[in-house]
């Protein structure tokens, strides 16, 4: 895939009254790249989608789709279209209708438009739907109509308004499958916004993570989940074990930290005497003792709750000095922990991030 | 049992209340079948001999065919202006919007009587004289801010977002208008159009005062009851009051059919 550059956003920002709701927003989307922006209600995500959408203009800084700026461009004129959360279609047409709205107001003739309006409602799934009016369909396919109406004017980048947000779990599911599928098959350039963090990590070939109208972080899911840039960042992609401590030494790119379960030495940059974390995923901490120098030891923890779930158990505990920490880990679902069970823990050091306050 | 008892009173209460709306209604209407020269006690009849003489009144058919063009094209342009005005306040965030929206509803709290006088002068000034069509504008002046209120009222983020939507496809101001906004209000469109028209085909002062040789029908049963009373007048009450129950009971279950068509 060629990496050039569709969109970018450059020092956008905006400002409501006093209220900031994008903050110098900094973005580039490749051709091709399905982009998420992830955060949670109230973090601005919506108003950078609406802003690259075209229905609300940035206070300040530039918005480029495919080498133009658009910053203040109207949405009919530039190469986007938005699918709105409550999907927006024209109740009083039929899905053919609906679907070929875009063509008929680029004045194509009409058997052109149908014809491709029928594609675009295979495309979708919808094959034979054609005839039916919007109020006879299901949230599901209503979706879909949205969908086939946004790609029938084959749109530079498609804008997607937290499409799954009012679909029930397996449909969600099942259509966050078709997005990506569709956005492959189509080689189209997607923007979703979503407050799932699951979703975002399924569907998504980078996140941009968005708290307080800021980006805070940027990058694939897995780095992201992994080796999150910041706390937020680590507290909103999942569950997490976030240990505190205070930075004892700070040589050769490893620190010495104190925190409640004892002094753990892990790799990374702080200085000396900060208040740091150090983040570690549920599934990366392990039972039994620290064997070797890669071993991060985590001493003994009481298990309080084990929840069931399907894959794994997942083990409430407490540990650290006097059993007084917090800690959530995963075992294997056959494993006979219950609760009151000692066991000692310990995780391997490439696991751990290092988190500044 | 004793829900039965319980349920008394309220019962009571109910009829009590029907009867102090409906009871002049119903006595007007009765004594339209009077056959007799006066509307009053004791009933004779029924007879529909008053109202073979108000068809054969052709001043009455006259003001009668005038009411209703006057009630269906003030009810056009009302509705057309208040459709427009609800638009684009619901569409854009004007400047001082909380004022505007004041001043066109403001109106409503103003009597008839003084925007009667007021448009009047006005007219006077503009030279447009007494006629039909002055009462046609005073009643676009007096049903407007109703019809915006009515309109406006059902302009909410999912009607936003569908002009959103049409607008992002590549649809003009024009189009969106035509093609995707007038139909989705429709139904409030329509409740607004039969309100309007009811209204104006009621309203009395501001057509006694803009009209001259054309008048419409509630200022010839005025004239009626200047000479005197007869069942006559009662005839034409009733003939008014009849096709204002039918446009309103039409209306109503034309906006019921429009609405739920599209929530299934």
């Amino acid at each position: 895939m060629k990496n050039d550059i569709l969109v970018s956003l450059k020092g956008v920002t905006k400002k409501y009254g006093n209220v900031t709701a994008a903050d110098n927003v900094n973005l580039t989307i490749s051709r091709g790249e399905f982009l998420v922006l992830l955060g949670p209600s109230g973090s601005g995500k919506t108003t950078i989608l609406s802003m690259m959408g075209g229905f609300t203009v940035p206070t300040s800084g530039q918005i480029i789709i495919d080498g133009e700026d658009v910053t203040e461009t109207p949405p009919a004129l530039r190469p986007t279209v938005t699918v709105f959360q409550d999907y927006a279609l024209f109740p009083h047409m039929s899905v053919l209708e609906n679907v070929s709205f875009g063509l008929a107001m680029q004045k194509v003739p009409k058997a052109a438009r149908y014809k491709r309006a029928e594609e675009c409602i295979d495309t979708v799934g919808l094959t034979g739907y054609g005839d039916r009016g919007i109020h006879q369909l299901s949230g599901g396919q209503r979706q879909r109509v949205a969908l086939a109406r946004a790609i029938a004017v084959e749109p530079a980048v498609l804008l997607l308004d937290e499409p799954l947000g009012a679909l029930d779990l397996k449909i969600r599911r099942q259509m966050q499958a078709e997005l990506v599928h569709l956005q492959k098959s189509l080689g189209a350039t997607f923007v979703h916004v979503t407050h799932d963090q699951e979703e975002a990590m399924s569907i998504a070939d980078n996140i941009a993570l968005i708290n307080n109208g800021k980006v805070e972080d940027y990058g694939p899911p897995d780095r992201i989940y992994l080796r999150p840039a910041t706390l937020f960042a680590a507290n909103f992609m999942g569950d997490s074990n976030l240990i505190e401590g205070t930075v004892l030494n700070n040589d050769n790119n490893q620190v010495e930290v104190d925190t409640s379960f004892g002094k753990l030495t892990i790799s990374g940059e702080a200085k000396q005497g900060s208040n740091i974390h150090i983040l570690l995923r549920p599934e990366q901490i392990r039972i039994g003792v620290a064997s070797n120098k890669k071993g991060v030891s985590l001493g003994e923890a009481k298990v309080r709750e084990v929840v069931f779930q399907g894959t794994h158990k997942l083990c409430h505990a407490y540990s650290g000095k006097q059993f007084k920490s917090k800690i959530m880990f995963r075992v294997s679902p056959d494993h006979s922990v219950v609760a009151g069970d000692i066991l000692s823990l310990h995780a391997l050091e490439p696991d751990a991030v290092l988190l500044r306050d | 049992m004793r829900t039965w008892v319980r349920n008394t009173p309220a019962a009571i209460y109910l009829l009590v209340v029907l009867a102090f709306i409906y009871l002049p209604v119903v006595v007007l209407v009765l004594f339209s079948f009077q056959d007799g020269p006066l509307p009053v006690p004791p009933f004779n009849g029924p007879s529909l001999h008053w109202y073979e003489k108000m068809f054969g009144n052709e001043r009455l058919i006259a003001s009668l065919i005038n009411s209703v063009v006057v009630a269906i094209l003030s009810a056009v342009v009302t509705t057309f202006l208040g459709f427009l005005a609800a638009y684009g306040m619901a569409r854009r965030t004007p400047r001082f919007a909380g004022g505007i929206r004041f001043s066109l509803m403001a109106p409503l709290t103003v009597s008839y009587l003084i925007i009667g006088i007021g448009l009047l002068i006005t007219l006077n000034i503009v030279g447009i004289s007494k006629s039909l069509f002055a009462v046609g504008i005073g009643h676009v002046v007096i049903n407007l801010p109703l019809c915006f209120a009515i309109i406006y009222s059902q302009f909410g983020d999912h009607t936003r977002n569908i002009d959103d939507a049409a607008r992002d496809l590549g649809a003009s101001d024009f189009q969106t208008l035509l093609h995707v906004i007038a139909h989705v209000m429709k139904p409030s469109l329509f409740a607004s159009f039969c309100l309007s028209a009811t209204l104006s085909w009621d309203e009395f002062i501001i057509a006694f005062l803009l009209s001259r040789f054309d008048v419409t029908l509630p200022v010839i049963i005025f004239e009626m009851l200047r000479s005197g009373l007869t069942p006559e007048v009662n005839a034409a009450g009733t003939l008014v009051f009849a096709i204002s129950v039918t446009t309103v009971i039409a209306a109503a279950i034309t906006v019921s059919a429009l609405t739920s068509g599209r929530k299934k």
